[in-house]
């Protein structure tokens, strides 16, 4: 059974449409991408899975259940987590806060015992403040812990966000142009990454992505829209001399 | 890290105990001489009337403040919720307690006063699940209008003359006790989990709700406690002035509590209590200007907001309210980094 | 009968809230800020209106114009001096400020004039009686006056350079201002137009309800601001729908309940709207990228 699929996801904004009958499978621990122009209705397929928005139409099918209409935290405590094309980071909390925010869903004690500071509040709090802390230096934030979120450098803003997503322990992520802004040495990096935290923490990711050597690089497979539709789905290879997807970029110069 | 590192980190540590020791010392000594003032005659009775009306008002901006403040919303209609905690409180005192309990039943009819309110609260919370910023402010201020409309039509809670003849059962002890009680909570609210929650919809409602922060959940729960502590300053109120009517607690009032709020600074509990005794002790000290009181006082509120846009306190927090945990782990953290980057030391 | 009795009321009444309403939704329009001090400008027209009219003797269009062009240097000043210093600050500072401000407007015009004032009447009014129901030439000019108010300024608003300009700081004012608009004119224009429309309004209420008093400005603005809110901030249309819908509920409710009930009606109907449209009915959700 896949872990993600999606069949039939149409939607609208206004008179617009922004997706037309997309269709998509992803299976456990593969690593997918997902190209195409500018305004292609990549961020709003993010947008759909992770309850955002309703779709007009369509299925979307996470581990077997369907999860379109569900409300966004639930989705999330299912198991997927996303980052965003402009960082969404809690500007004026801290770094350990913003991870901290992120175990909301397993914190294991309720308003009471946190109003009054009884019970397994004094426990939970250590937990969650050691698996923050833990997942903070496994990105190399750590010493930044006490820092305001907002006085990061963009780079380690964007690991942060990264981090906050997988505090919520999801099994799917989705990553919306991760590499945004980078240099070629930085994206690099990013790919050996993304590696990484895809073994370490058994993660089926779907990347959101212009920069074309990430993508080539790094996904085994590669989904294409344009104006709201599939065009071109394969491996790296097939991708880059599919004549639809050489058309849509320009008239025929993607060059990678 | 050698002894030179250690030796610090434990100054630091004991600096802190000394700290929360003083903090602890303070709330007793606070304790003690909220009985000692009225039972000696230590201060003026005029000033311990004041004092009180300060404690009220820092009940009230600080219930504010957590919806305002730390959650990010613009809620313009607490006063409606201190109406209902009032007139519940006077109901209770006046029509259901047996007249000679009533001091000792007081406690009781102050929290069921905060308990009706934290009920309605509830109803108020709902239209703030699909709407922000200016609408919820029209919900809320339509919530006070209505709250001062029902009660002028209710006759049996005296209509537009409202409730006279209302028991003095306010006393400073009680006041500190209520005071106390509200910053500890919201307090123990903002640094929780569910605090966290909150401050997620400050900063960022979308990105919070797809952390998984259960936002409709966490709001019910600000909503509930910000109208419960208003309540309970309502019952307060109620009894220290002895009468109440539906014309105190309208937009006038809400207006002064939102004053408070930003005033002493939005985010911080310490500016709460900063903004409602400045604005409460100000406009006593102002009074012999009369008229021109109140147009001095905003005047210099415009002043105030033109050149310190954040309030007093801007978001920080004064070191007693942030828990000892915290405190205490973030000064270690930054103890060890200054110690690791100091290897000659070692 | 009674009826379109009540709705004649409703008209004019309605007509007032709109044109407040609408300095309301001008200023919140460019600056994405509630000017809570404008009710209590609406207020001081009133008072501008009573200078000229009654202690200057003046007729009613000097006074009209005189009221109007007072109000609108009043809000300018304001703007000037209170809130342009806070166009970057966090969004409730100004109105934070903003209530200073009313709170100031209302309790210095309480010193100056600690009893109400009454506006003898500066026009001849007359009543005619058509099937029962009484007009009086009062309520057609008021209706008349502030339509045409309100068409004046939609037309300026979109076939005029200045109303572009509004238009185009109200969406981007950094690109706006980069592109060469006068940011801080505009937004004093702005400013000028939407005072001057509360001053007018101002005297209109004190022709029609002749008692004025300094604290009037509160539940009017108040309810103005609603009538913005409920028609769609922002919308220029919307604020007109709302005044006469808020000034409609009103004497409606008025006029078949009891006098205590009013206000409870009123806003609880306006609740019931704003949960079926919670944008208000002309309005549209900034819309927000994710």
């Amino acid at each position: 059974m896949p872990l993600l699929k999606v069949e039939k996801l149409t939607h609208y904004f206004g008179g617009l449409m922004a997706l037309s009958d997309f269709r998509l499978s992803i299976a456990r621990g593969e690593l997918v991408g997902l190209i195409g122009p500018n305004g292609a209705g990549k961020t709003t397929v993010f947008n759909l899975i992770t309850g955002v928005h309703l779709p007009a139409e369509g299925n979307i099918l996470f581990e077997g259940g369907e999860i379109a209409g569900l409300a966004p935290n639930r989705i999330t405590a299912l198991g997927i987590a996303r980052t965003f094309q402009n960082i969404r980071l809690f500007r004026d909390l801290t770094v350990l806060d913003n991870v901290r925010t992120a175990f909301y869903a397993q914190a294991g004690y309720g308003a009471a015992e946190g109003l009054f500071r009884f019970g397994r509040f004094k426990r939970e709090e250590e937990r969650i403040a050691g698996k923050a802390l833990d997942l903070l230096g496994a990105f190399g934030l750590r010493e930044w812990a006490d820092e305001q979120a907002r006085n990061l450098p963009y780079g380690l803003q964007r690991r942060l966000e990264i981090a906050r997503a997988l505090a919520t322990g999801p099994r799917l992520l989705l990553l919306d142009e991760p590499a945004a802004g980078m240099n070629p040495n930085e994206i690099l990096k990013l790919m050996e990454f993304i590696r990484w935290i895809r073994k370490e923490f058994s993660l089926t990711i779907l990347l959101i992505e212009h920069q074309m050597p990430l993508v080539m690089g790094l996904c085994e497979r590669i989904v294409v829209l344009d104006f709201g539709a599939t065009i071109a789905e394969g491996t790296p290879g097939e991708i880059q001399i599919h004549p639809r997807v050489l058309e849509a970029y320009l008239g025929g110069e993607a060059a990678p | 890290m050698g002894k030179a590192g250690r030796g610090a980190i434990l100054q630091r540590l004991r600096d802190l105990a000394a700290s929360r020791h003083a903090a602890h010392v303070c709330l007793a000594a606070g304790f003690v001489l909220s009985f000692a003032i009225p039972r000696f005659g230590l201060l003026d009775r005029y000033v311990q009337l004041i004092l009180m009306y300060v404690g009220i008002n820092i009940i009230l901006a600080a219930s504010l403040n957590l919806v305002n403040g730390y959650m990010g919303e613009f809620s313009v209609g607490h006063a409606g919720f201190m109406a209902v905690g009032a007139y519940t409180a006077s109901m209770l005192t006046i029509a259901v307690f047996p007249s000679g309990a009533s001091e000792w039943l007081f406690p009781l009819a102050v929290a069921g006063g905060g308990a009706v309110a934290a009920v309605v609260g509830l109803v108020v919370a709902i239209p703030s699940f699909r709407t922000r910023g200016d609408y919820l402010a029209i919900v809320t201020l339509a919530f006070n209008m209505i709250v001062k409309s029902v009660l002028e039509n209710i006759d049996a809670v005296g209509g537009p003359r409202g409730v006279l003849g209302i028991q003095r059962l306010t006393t400073l002890p009680w006041i500190f006790f209520w005071s106390v009680a509200a910053i500890w909570v919201i307090r123990n609210f903002v640094y929780s989990n569910q605090g966290r929650g909150i401050l997620s919809i400050r900063e960022d409602e979308i990105a919070g709700e797809l952390m998984g922060v259960d936002t409709r959940r966490v709001k019910l729960l600000a909503f509930v406690v910000s109208a419960f502590f208003a309540g309970v300053a309502g019952g307060l109120f109620a009894h220290l002035l002895q009468f109440i009517n539906p014309r105190m607690f309208d937009i006038l009032k809400s207006t002064d509590v939102l004053i408070m709020v930003y005033l002493g600074g939005i985010g911080s509990l310490a500016g709460s209590i900063l903004g409602a005794t400045i604005y409460t002790v100000l406009l006593e000290l102002l009074r012999p200007l009369e008229i021109w009181r109140m147009v001095l006082m905003p005047l210099m509120l415009v002043l105030l907001m033109i050149f310190r846009p954040r309030g007093i306190m801007g978001m920080r927090e004064f070191r007693w309210f942030v828990p000892a945990r915290e405190w205490a782990a973030a000064v270690a953290r930054r103890r060890g980094e200054r110690a690791a980057d100091a290897p000659a030391e070692g | 009968m009674y009826l379109i009795q009540q709705l004649l009321n409703a008209l004019q009444l309605g007509s007032i809230y709109a044109l407040i309403a609408l300095g309301y939704t001008m200023v919140y329009g460019i600056l994405t800020m509630i000017n809570f001090a404008h009710g209590d400008l609406f207020m001081v027209g009133a008072f501008f209106c009573f200078l000229a009219g009654v202690s200057l003797g003046l007729p009613f269009v000097p006074t009209m114009l005189l009221s109007m062009a007072g109000t609108a240097m009043l809000g300018v000043t304001i703007e000037r001096l209170a809130y342009k210093p806070l166009r970057n600050a966090p969004r409730v500072s100004p109105i934070i400020t903003a209530l200073g401000v009313g709170l100031f407007l209302e309790n210095f015009t309480l010193a100056l004039s600690p009893y109400p004032k009454h506006i003898t009447p500066l026009l001849d009014i007359r009543v005619w009686t058509v099937g029962g129901v009484s007009v009086s030439s009062l309520q057609i000019l008021i209706i008349a006056l502030s339509v045409v108010l309100m068409l004046l300024l939609d037309l300026y608003v979109r076939r005029t350079m200045v109303g572009m300009a509004m238009r185009a700081i109200s969406w981007d004012r950094t690109t706006a201002s980069l592109m060469g608009v006068p940011v801080d004119g505009i937004i004093s224009v702005t400013f000028a137009i939407g005072a001057g429309l509360g001053g007018a309004a101002g005297v209109m209420y004190g022709l029609a309800y002749p008692v004025i008093d300094p604290y009037m400005g509160i539940m009017v603005g108040w309810k103005a601001f609603i009538s913005a809110v409920v028609g769609g901030i922002g919308s220029i249309y919307g604020a007109m729908l709302g005044g006469f819908l808020l000034g409609g509920v009103e004497v409606l409710v008025a006029a078949y309940f009891p006098s205590t009930y009013r206000d409870f009606v009123a806003f609880s109907l306006l609740l019931v709207l704003l949960v079926w449209k919670p944008y208000g009915i002309l309005g549209k959700p900034r819309p927000q990228k994710v």
